[in-house]
């Protein structure tokens, strides 16, 4: 079930009637009725998988919490201990504590790399093979990829660190961590939510509340704008581009990145939006993911904005953990003596950011051409860390910080940063990325632009026209974000403006969306029979 | 104090620690400084900051961190 | 304030849905000038007395089979609810359909549909099926119809279908969009232009020649629905060269109709009978007939049905008179009409035709 699709809209319509007719103590348990139902349509052996995983996760919670307790429990009663063996038995318990984590995370991020990354690993193995004149081969497995793995595995291993950590108490009732590890509208695309985030409003009993509705409502409309009207519709292009690399080179490559960072931006941001509306709807809130990512003036500040809870995930998860492990600070000591005060100090930052951006990469796919994605990504940021202070002299020395056409130029800058990176997201494979971002240099020509190459794409004048539209749209609504809430402002305006908006907004979804069988007059055309 | 005001200002010495409360919230310190501070922060006063202690509580003034530098390494 | 918030609402929501209407009615193709075939289905709501002969069936039936010579002839009155490669499901539910409006003595079926056992095309399906109105037969209708691929909703609200032709609309859609000009002559579709056969190909040999199980189950269900409301069925088979017509097909015809005691009548074998000759009465070298072809085979079919089941002369009866005088006058000026572009332009230039390619 799509989100795009007929049956999984009336789904929604069904959820939400149900929800708001329920006595409220069961909104929860439809909840999780539904998300498993909706699981189960999508594949019914993946809910085998993210049973397991909420099974092991619920049990390791409850024994981390149990550990808790008989500390505290023994401690309170033999308070005559001496401080060192005091530390000594707490030690031990933690000790014990990390036992119990590291089997549940290893067992669990175990599950999504056998079924994400084992066929990765047997190409790599079969070309190593092949590269040293061997014969064998090793066949591929066939292994269902569970719908939104890498995203429930996140979120829950995210649940049980911070169980581990004493941020939060274990969730005592299995069926209520299964909820939180399924909640359906987050589960193909994330957010990755943080326990002590979503746990608030998820098992809370919600009355109907219609503005909450209508707001949702409206979240959702904007969503599905952005995907159906204008994500849905630019990926003709896109896949023309991307999927011809011999016919389109030099100016199309840009073209194509252009394009490919205008769909990512609005199928990504669309789906959380309709995922944040549901939640809405449903009276439950979910942390935003993007934050107006297009206007960020620098890439490390583009990537506090873009899939947010992604980033904020491997930071506390995984950025932190690494930097300030024993290992890792040792590693410090020794290169500060070895290397001296300023390079010393960077090597361990590096090589943690480089790990970091090494398993972003491979997160998002099992492919060299992700790895390389989030090497790249690394790469930019260590560069403009090292750059620091050539740019602060810059800034002083031109006095351009502050001036709106610097920043139009930082903006402008970071996009095309960011989209040139991402272009290993497109093409087959890394060789061809490089080959295909040198013929930008190489092969470049303003023709394509005039000369009417552009209306080949799969895209005739009239997509041009909703496209530049909705990115004028697009534009417009997220200045307006600056200034709070859209929908808030929205509300403020008189009755004609605001139902005007809504209209627009609807009536484009239906007639714009680039949904359907699509209208093809020649195929109508009575031939034979 | 004065010792983690130095690193502080090492860092960025065009802030005034002294008085900032909102070193996170304002994305003064980044991760790279945070980090950075905490292996400083080992090697000067032999504390180790574990993960769960980086929180934005934790960061967002000198005083803080001096707080919990003193914290940990009473519990050790 | 919160009665004002409620009205305002309510009549949001009207406004929205009457919008939505008339958009629909906007981005649905008119059929009136390109591809009237479209158009054939709807046009049957307009009709204010009932038929004595109901057809249904593929072109073969509305490119063969003209109501007006019956009438003219025999003072028949008919009525062909054939659409393009109609099949043999959408036979049935639109002759159940038709039942509701009025009830026939005879029903024509053209057998050719037989040849199809499973949906076929979306678009097709779209050209007999987006004409029906809205009821329980035109949604089972569909579900009989749809391929894979396709949605119930996308029918109901055929505004999800053709959604996409916003930027093609012509001024035709918004000429058309409340009332169409009437097309055809009781869902005959004239054409008088002629292209005589210069090739007939062969019959590709087939894998199998049985006709489907499905198929049957609803030439079965016809069958059942006609005796239950006292009406005969008559099967024909139009003289059409083409798409080829297998003797295995005819014999399973033939048992079929021997079977249920019902009448079929196969023009191929009385082509020498009639007089059809295929250098003047066809328009497209032998596919379809043109209206010369056409007034033969319906002289040939009146006196059948007139003979066979006592079908009344209704010439002088002034409740039909009147409105077959009008259906009359529209046949002989449209007739005029296309000799006069023959003559003009060499070609049929409107009603649907096409220019010619070479």
């Amino acid at each position: 079930m799509l989100f795009t699709s007929y049956s999984f809209i009336a789904f929604l319509a069904l959820l939400f009637t149900v929800y708001y007719l329920v006595p409220r103590r069961f909104q929860w348990m439809l909840l999780l009725f539904a998300s498993y139902l909706f699981y189960f349509i999508a594949g019914p052996t993946y809910v085998i998988y993210i049973f397991v995983t909420t099974l092991s996760t619920y049990l390791v919670s409850v024994k981390l919490e149990s550990l808790n307790k008989a500390q505290s429990a023994y401690l309170a009663e033999h308070k005559d201990m001496s401080r060192e063996e005091k530390k000594e038995y707490k030690a031990s318990v933690k000790s014990k504590q990390r036992k119990w984590l590291a089997a549940c995370l290893l067992f669990n991020f175990g599950i999504l790399a056998v079924v994400k990354y084992t066929n990765f690993a047997i190409a790599n193995i079969n070309a190593v093979i092949g590269a040293f004149g061997g014969g064998t081969q090793l066949s591929f497995l066939k292994l269902a990829l569970p719908l939104g793995i890498s995203f429930y595995t996140f979120q829950t291993m995210g649940y049980i660190i911070d169980v581990y950590r004493g941020k939060h108490p274990a969730e005592r009732n299995f069926f209520k961590l299964a909820l939180f590890v399924s909640f359906f509208p987050q589960l193909i695309q994330g957010p990755i939510s943080r326990f002590s985030d979503l746990a608030q409003t998820l098992y809370k009993e919600h009355s109907f509340d219609s503005r909450n509705i209508s707001f949702g409502i409206q979240r959702i409309l904007w969503g599905y704008f952005k995907k159906v009207v204008l994500a849905d519709r630019i990926l003709v292009a896109v896949n023309t581009l991307i999927k011809n690399p011999d016919t389109y080179q030099g100016a199309y490559v840009l073209i194509g990145m252009l394009f490919y960072a205008y769909q990512l931006y609005a199928d990504f941001t669309g789906g959380i939006d309709i995922t944040i509306g549901i939640a809405q709807v449903l009276g439950i809130e979910v942390k935003e993911n993007f934050h107006r990512p297009y206007f960020s003036k620098n890439i490390v500040e583009y990537w506090r904005r873009w899939h947010i809870t992604m980033g904020t995930w491997f930071r506390d998860y995984l950025f932190y953990p690494l930097s300030v492990s024993k290992p890792m600070l040792n590693i410090s000591k020794h290169s500060r003596r070895l290397f001296g005060e300023a390079l010393g100090k960077r090597i361990p930052v590096y090589l943690s950011t480089f790990i970091v951006w090494f398993a972003t990469g491979i997160w998002h796919g099992a492919s060299w051409n992700f790895i390389v994605w989030g090497l790249m990504n690394c790469v930019v940021i260590l560069i403009s860390q090292e750059l620091k202070p050539f740019y602060d002299w810059f800034h002083s020395r031109f006095n351009v910080a502050g001036k709106l056409y610097f920043k139009v130029f930082q903006i402008v800058r970071t996009v095309l940063l960011m989209s040139s990176i991402r272009m290993f997201d497109c093409y087959r494979d890394v060789p061809m990325t490089f080959r295909m971002f040198g013929t930008i240099f190489t092969r470049f020509s303003f023709k394509p632009f005039f000369d009417g190459s552009l209306l080949k794409l799969g895209l005739d004048l009239s997509d041009y026209i909703v496209l530049l539209a909705g990115l004028i749209v697009l534009t417009i609504v997220s200045v307006s974000q600056a200034r709070g809430s859209v929908r808030r402002q929205l509300e403020k305006k008189p009755v004609l403006v605001r139902y005007a908006a809504y209209y627009a907004l609807i009536l484009s979804i239906l007639v714009l969306g680039a949904y359907g069988v699509g209208y093809d007059s020649s195929q109508f055309i009575y031939n034979q029979f | 104090m004065n010792t983690l005001l130095r690193m502080l200002k090492g860092l960025h010495p065009d802030v005034d620690f002294e008085t900032c409360e909102t070193l996170i919230d304002d994305k003064i310190l980044d991760s790279f400084d945070i980090i950075t501070l905490v292996a400083d922060i080992n090697s000067e006063f032999d504390v180790t900051i574990p993960a769960e202690e980086i929180i934005p509580e934790n960061f967002n003034s000198a005083r803080a961190l001096y707080a919990l530098i003193e914290r940990l390494s009473n519990e050790d | 304030m919160k009665k004002r918030k409620l009205i305002i609402n309510i009549t949001a929501v009207c406004l929205l849905i009457i919008s939505l209407l008339l958009l629909q009615r906007l981005l649905m193709p008119k059929y009136v000038s390109a591809i009237v075939e479209g158009s054939l289905i709807e046009e049957y709501y307009q009709e204010t007395t009932g038929h004595d002969v109901i057809f249904v069936g593929d072109c073969e039936v509305y490119e063969s089979f003209s109501p007006i010579t019956l009438w003219e002839n025999y003072g028949i009155t008919s009525y062909i609810r054939g659409s393009a490669q109609q099949l043999i499901w959408q036979s049935y539910y639109l002759l159940e359909e038709t039942l509701q409006y009025e009830k026939p003595e005879v029903v024509v079926f053209n057998v050719l549909a037989m040849k199809y056992d499973k949906p076929q095309k979306e678009e097709y399906n779209r050209l007999t099926l987006d004409g029906m109105r809205l009821s329980p037969i035109k949604i089972k209708a569909i579900q009989a119809s749809m391929t894979e691929k396709e949605n119930l909703i996308d029918y109901i609200f055929p505004i999800l279908r053709y959604h996409s032709r916003w930027d093609e609309l012509t001024a035709e859609d918004f000429q058309y969009m409340f009332k169409k000009k009437k097309l055809f002559h009781n869902g005959y579709y004239m054409r008088v232009d002629v292209r005589p056969v210069t090739t007939v190909p062969e019959g590709r040999k087939l894998a199998n020649y049985r006709f489907g199980d499905n198929a049957y189950y609803y030439l079965d269900k016809m069958v059942d629905l006609c005796r239950d409301n006292d009406i005969d069925l008559v099967l024909v088979k139009a003289p059409s060269l083409y798409p080829y017509w297998y003797d295995e097909w005819e014999a399973q015809i033939e048992e079929y109709a021997a079977k249920h005691d019902l009448l079929y009548i196969n023009f191929l074998e009385l082509i020498d009978e009639i007089g059809i000759d295929f250098n003047t009465d066809t328009y497209d070298g032998g596919l379809h007939m043109n209206l010369s072809g056409a007034e033969k085979l319906s002289v040939y079919l009146g006196k059948v049905l007139a003979e066979n089941y006592g079908l009344k002369d209704h010439r002088n009866d002034d409740v039909y008179k009147e409105v077959w005088e009008e259906k009359v006058d529209f046949y002989y000026d449209m007739k005029a009409q296309q000799y006069y572009e023959l003559e003009k332009y060499g070609y049929l230039k409107s009603f649907g035709a096409k220019p010619p390619t070479s």
